[in-house]
C-alpha cells in the first residue's frame, strides 16, 4: 500500500510533499525522537538564568570552531610566513580583521564563561554524586580551552606571542627528569622557528579541539543522563527545556556575542564620533611586530587571564629554578588536585561548604594577583611623580648608595625607613614607566611593520622581519642609541627637552643634520660653539668656530643673502635642498662655498683643489655617501684626520676583528639621519 | 546528596500552555543572530578571492634573437616576471614557460604557451617527431602548436602575441581558460 495515499496511523492527516520527505527521513534515521530527545528535557523548577553558562560555552566553542576554520584557510604556519599570513588576513582580507577579532575576544570570553560556569556548578553542588564524573570532564576540558588559549597566542608569531610563549615552554623545562626532553618536544626542537609553529597549530586546531569535542559530547551525554542539577529550593514548576530555557541560552548566547562585537568595534565608534577616519585593520586582534629573538621586548606579558600566574611565580623570585618550578608547576598542580577532589569533600555538607569558601578564595585570589600585576604595570599612571622628585634626585646625586643616603639624611633611622617607603614606590613608578614605554614602542614596531608590509613591493621571501631589520625608520634610532647617543644627541631643538639633553651632549646634535635648518645653526655665531654644535668638542676653540664667530660677521663679505646661499648650496649638495630654492641661489652658494677665500680656504669643495685634511670635504657633504664614509671612518683625510675628537671608525675593522657596525647598518644610520625611508602614501614619519 | 531522577522523557508530550509562539519565535531569531555572526563573518573572509585579479597581461622580455636559431624548430624558455602571491612579493621569478620558434632566415617569431589547452599540464616537445606531447592525457599538437588528431584537447595550443625589438623577443604573457574550445584570457 502506498502510504502517501492512506491515512495515518496516529488518525491525523496525510502530510504534504514536506511532511512525506520529513517521514522518509525520519523512518530511516528516527531524527525525530533525537530532536525530541534533545528539545524536550525536563527542567525542574522552569527555565532559569543560572542554567545558562553551559549553553554559552558550547556556543562560544561552536563560535571559535568557525572563525577559526575559517582563519585556518588563510593561515600558513612557519617561521617566514605566520606572521605575514596573519597580516594579511588582518590587513588585506575582506572580513579578516572581524572573523579575527570574534575569534580573539570570544577566546577571552570563554575564559570568563568557564570561571562562571564553575562558580556555578560549586556553589549549587552540581558536581555532587551521581554527577563527580561529569565534573572531573568539565575540569579537564577547562584545561583543554586555557592550553587553546596558550597554544594560540603564538601563532600570529609576533613579538608579543613569541615571546609569551618563550616563557611558558620554558617553564615547562622545570619538570624535574623529563622538563628539558618535554620542552624541546613542545618547541620541536633545541630552537624556536617553523617546527614550534607547526606543533603549536596542531595543537591549537588539531589534538585539543578534537579532544575537547571528544570530552564535550561525554560531558553534555552525562549532562542528559543526570538531568540538569536544579537548584534548590524549587518554587516554580518544571518546564521544558524547549522553548523556554533554550529562549534564555539564546538570549545569552546574543549577548556574549554583543558584547565580542562591542569590544571588536567600540574603539571604531569612539573614532567615528571624534571625527577620525577608521581603519578595520586596526579593529580586533592585535597584531605586534614580526618575532625577533635579536630585540628586547620589555613589554611581554601573558593574556591577562594568565596574568595570576605571572605575577604569582614573582612571589618566587629569588628562590631559583625550584622557586619557579614550585610557583608554576606545584602550587596550580595542587590547586588543580583540590578541585578534583571536591566532589568527594562535598558529600559532607561542611565539605560543600570547604569547596564554595575555596572557589571564591581561588577567583579572588586570582583576581587580587591580576590586579597587582595591573598595577604593577600601570601605576605611573597614577602615581604622583613630582612628589618623588626628592628620592630620584637624592638616588641620582649618591647613585643608589645606601650609606651615602643614610649619610645624606642624617643618619637619622625615621628618615631612613620613610625614605625606603618611598624609593620603593618611586621603584614601583620607574617600573610601570618603563613598561608603559615599550608598550608604546611595541605599538609602534608594529604599526611600522604593517606600513613595510603594505608596500607595493609587498614582503620579500625571506619575511617581514626582514623587512623591520632593514628599515632604517625602524633600525636608525635602535643604532643610534645604542652607538652614537653617548655623544650625540639628537633631538628637535623646538623640543621642550632639548637644551637638557644637549647640555649632556659632548658632540653635535644630528637633529636634521644635512638639511638647512642644520646648516643654518651652524653658521649662526650664536649656536656654533654651543652645544648643538661644537660647543662640547675638541673643536669649540677651532678654525670653524673663529671664522664664524669672526668672518661670517663681517657684513662687507658675507651678506645675509650669501649665507643663505651658502647654506642652500651645502643642503642641495647632501640631496636634501628646502622648498623654494632657486637652482640660481644654489648656484651662487655652491661659488662661495668653492672660493678659496671664503669656504674654499680650509675645505675642498667644486672645482677648488683644496687639499685634503685641513677641513672635512664638503663635495657631497651631508649625501648618503658622505654619511656613510665619515661613519664608517672619521679618521679618514676626507674628514677630521688626525684632528678627529673621539669618534670611532664605526665600519673600519682593526686586523683580526669584525668592524662596529656591518655596512648595511651603516647604511640605516645614514638613511635614518637623512630621514630617508618608505612612507606610505597619505602619511608623514 | 542531589536526587537523581530520570529527568526527561521524550515520549511524554510537551506541556502545551508553554508552547507559547512568541518564545519560541524569540529563541529560533536570538539563537540565530548569535549563531550567524561568526557564520556570516566567516563567509566574507572566505569570498575574499573573488575579488583579487591577476597581473594585467604584459609584454616581459624572454630571450634575445641571437639565442633562438632560425631552424624552425621551437625551443623552450621560462618567462620571469614580478610576482605578488598574496603577501610575498618576488622579484623576477619564473612565472611559465613558452616555445619560440623561428622559421629560416626570418626575425619573426612566433610564440606558444607551454600551458596544455587541454586541462593546464606542461607540453613537452617531442624532438624526434617533431610535435607536442601532453604527458597527462596524450594530447597532440603540431610543430606550430595545431591540434593533432586523435587528441583530447579541444583547442590547438595556445599562441601568444610577440614582439622582436631591441631589448630582444618579448612576449604578452597571459593565461586562458582550459578544456574549452575557444581561447579566451583569464582575467
Amino acid at each position: 500500500m502506498n502510504p502517501s495515499q492512506a491515512s495515518r496511523s496516529d488518525g491525523r492527516p496525510n502530510p504534504g510533499l514536506l511532511g512525506q520527505l520529513a517521514d522518509f527521513f525520519d523512518d530511516r534515521t528516527g531524527y525525530r525522537a533525537l530532536v525530541r530527545e534533545a528539545l524536550y528535557e525536563r527542567v525542574p523548577g522552569g527555565a532559569r538564568w543560572r542554567y545558562v553558562w553551559g549553553s554559552t560555552l558550547v556556543f562560544a566553542f561552536m563560535t571559535q570552531v568557525i572563525t577559526g576554520l575559517v582563519l585556518w584557510s588563510s593561515y600558513s604556519a612557519g617561521a617566514q610566513t605566520a606572521w605575514e599570513s596573519v597580516y594579511y588576513i588582518q590587513h588585506e582580507m575582506t572580513g579578516g580583521w572581524l572573523v579575527r577579532g570574534i575569534h580573539h575576544v570570544m577566546a577571552q570570553m570563554m575564559v570568563v564563561l568557564l570561571a562562571l560556569h564553575l562558580m556555578q556548578v560549586v556553589i549549587d553542588g552540581a558536581y555532587r554524586a551521581p554527577r563527580e564524573v561529569n565534573f572531573w570532564l568539565g575540569l579537564v576540558l577547562m584545561m583543554l580551552v586555557l592550553g587553546m588559549a596558550l597554544t594560540g597566542y603564538l601563532l600570529p608569531w609576533d613579538q608579543k606571542g613569541y615571546w609569551a610563549t618563550r616563557v611558558a615552554t620554558n617553564l615547562a623545562g622545570l619538570v624535574p627528569l623529563v622538563g628539558p626532553s618535554l620542552q624541546q618536544l613542545v618547541v620541536g626542537g633545541p630552537d624556536y622557528g617553523h617546527h614550534t609553529l607547526t606543533r603549536f597549530f596542531a595543537l591549537h586546531a588539531g589534538f585539543l579541539p578534537a579532544t575537547l569535542v571528544l570530552m564535550l559530547v561525554v560531558h553534555l551525554s552525562l549532562f542528559r543522563k543526570h538531568g540538569l542539577h536544579a537548584k534548590q529550593p524549587i518554587r516554580k514548576p518544571d518546564a521544558m527545556f524547549w522553548p523556554d530555557q533554550v529562549l534564555k541560552d539564546a538570549v545569552a548566547m546574543l549577548a556574549v556575542m554583543a558584547v565580542v562585537l562591542g569590544v571588536i568595534l567600540m574603539p571604531a565608534l569612539r573614532a567615528m564620533l571624534e571625527g577620525r577616519p577608521v581603519d578595520p585593520g586596526d579593529l580586533g586582534a592585535e597584531l605586534g611586530a614580526p618575532a625577533d629573538p635579536s630585540q628586547p621586548y620589555a613589554a611581554a606579558r601573558p593574556e591577562w587571564y594568565f596574568l595570576f600566574l605571572f605575577q604569582f611565580l614573582k612571589v618566587f623570585e629569588g628562590w631559583g629554578a625550584s622557586g619557579e618550578f614550585f610557583g608554576a608547576i606545584v602550587v596550580p598542580g595542587l590547586l588543580m588536585g583540590v578541585m578534583f577532589l571536591m566532589p568527594i569533600v562535598g558529600r559532607w555538607n561542611l565539605g560543600h561548604r570547604f569547596n564554595v569558601a575555596f572557589t571564591t578564595a581561588l577567583m579572588a585570589g586570582i583576581g587580587l594577583l591580576t590586579a597587582l600585576a595591573l598595577n604593577e604595570d600601570y601605576c605611573s599612571l597614577w602615581i604622583d611623580k613630582a612628589a618623588l622628585a626628592d628620592v630620584r634626585d637624592l638616588i641620582e646625586t649618591t647613585g643608589g648608595d645606601e650609606a651615602k643616603i643614610a649619610t645624606a639624611l642624617g643618619n637619622d633611622p625615621a628618615k631612613i625607613a620613610t625614605f625606603a617607603r618611598r624609593r620603593k614606590r618611586w621603584d614601583a613608578y620607574r617600573h610601570s614607566r618603563d613598561f608603559l614605554a615599550a608598550a608604546a614602542q611595541a605599538r609602534v614596531d608594529a604599526e611600522r611593520a604593517v606600513e613595510l608590509a603594505g608596500r607595493p613591493e609587498r614582503i620579500p621571501p625571506a619575511g617581514a622581519l626582514e623587512l623591520v631589520r632593514t628599515d632604517p625608520a625602524s633600525q636608525g634610532p635602535r643604532l643610534f642609541a645604542q652607538h652614537c647617543a653617548s655623544c650625540h644627541a639628537h633631538v628637535d631643538p623646538a623640543d621642550p627637552a632639548a637644551a637638557g639633553l644637549l647640555a649632556k651632549a659632548s658632540a653635535a646634535n644630528l637633529f636634521e643634520f644635512g638639511r638647512g635648518s642644520w646648516v643654518r645653526g651652524l653658521l649662526d655665531p650664536e649656536q656654533v660653539a654651543g652645544p648643538a654644535y661644537f660647543g662640547n668638542t675638541a673643536h669649540k676653540d677651532g678654525d670653524m668656530v673663529s671664522f664664524v664667530t669672526g668672518d661670517l660677521t663681517d657684513r662687507e663679505t658675507w651678506k645675509p643673502d650669501d649665507i643663505e646661499a651658502v647654506i642652500a648650496a651645502l643642503s642641495a649638495g647632501a640631496g636634501l635642498a628646502e622648498a623654494g630654492v632657486t637652482a640660481a641661489v644654489i648656484e651662487k652658494g655652491r661659488g662661495l662655498v668653492a672660493d678659496g677665500e671664503r669656504c674654499g680656504g680650509c675645505h675642498r669643495f667644486g672645482e677648488n683643489e683644496t687639499a685634503l685634511g685641513s677641513a672635512p670635504d664638503l663635495v657631497g657633504w651631508g649625501s648618503r655617501e658622505w654619511l656613510i664614509g665619515i661613519i664608517t671612518d672619521p679618521t679618514h683625510e676626507r674628514f677630521y684626520g688626525d684632528s678627529n675628537d673621539r669618534m670611532p671608525s664605526f665600519g673600519k675593522s682593526a686586523e683580526g676583528s669584525l668592524p662596529i657596525l656591518t655596512p648595511q647598518q651603516v647604511g640605516m644610520l645614514a638613511d635614518w639621519l637623512r630621514g630617508e625611508w618608505y612612507r606610505p602614501a597619505g602619511k608623514r614619519h | 546528596m542531589a536526587k537523581t531522577t530520570s529527568s526527561h522523557d521524550p515520549q511524554s508530550p510537551p506541556p502545551a500552555g508553554r508552547r507559547d509562539f512568541l518564545t519560541r519565535m524569540l529563541a529560533v531569531a536570538c539563537g540565530g543572530l548569535a549563531t550567524m555572526t561568526p557564520v556570516l563573518a566567516g563567509l566574507w573572509m572566505l569570498l575574499d578571492p573573488l575579488r583579487r585579479r591577476g597581473a594585467a597581461a604584459a609584454f616581459l622580455p624572454v630571450t634575445d634573437l641571437a639565442s633562438l636559431p632560425d631552424d624552425g624548430l621551437p625551443r623552450q624558455f621560462p618567462v620571469l616576471a614580478d610576482r605578488v602571491d598574496a603577501w610575498t612579493g618576488f622579484a623576477a621569478e619564473p612565472i611559465g614557460a613558452v616555445y619560440l620558434r623561428r622559421q629560416p632566415g626570418s626575425e619573426t617569431v612566433e610564440a606558444l604557451s607551454a600551458t596544455c589547452p587541454h586541462a593546464g599540464c606542461f607540453v613537452e616537445i617531442d624532438t624526434q617527431e617533431k610535435c607536442f606531447r601532453c604527458p597527462c592525457h596524450n594530447s597532440r599538437f603540431g610543430i606550430d602548436g595545431s591540434i593533432m588528431p586523435p587528441s583530447p584537447s579541444p583547442r590547438g595550443m595556445d599562441s601568444l602575441e610577440c614582439q622582436v625589438g631591441k631589448q630582444g623577443v618579448a612576449v604578452k604573457w597571459q593565461n586562458f581558460y582550459t578544456g574549452v574550445a575557444g581561447k579566451v584570457a583569464r582575467p
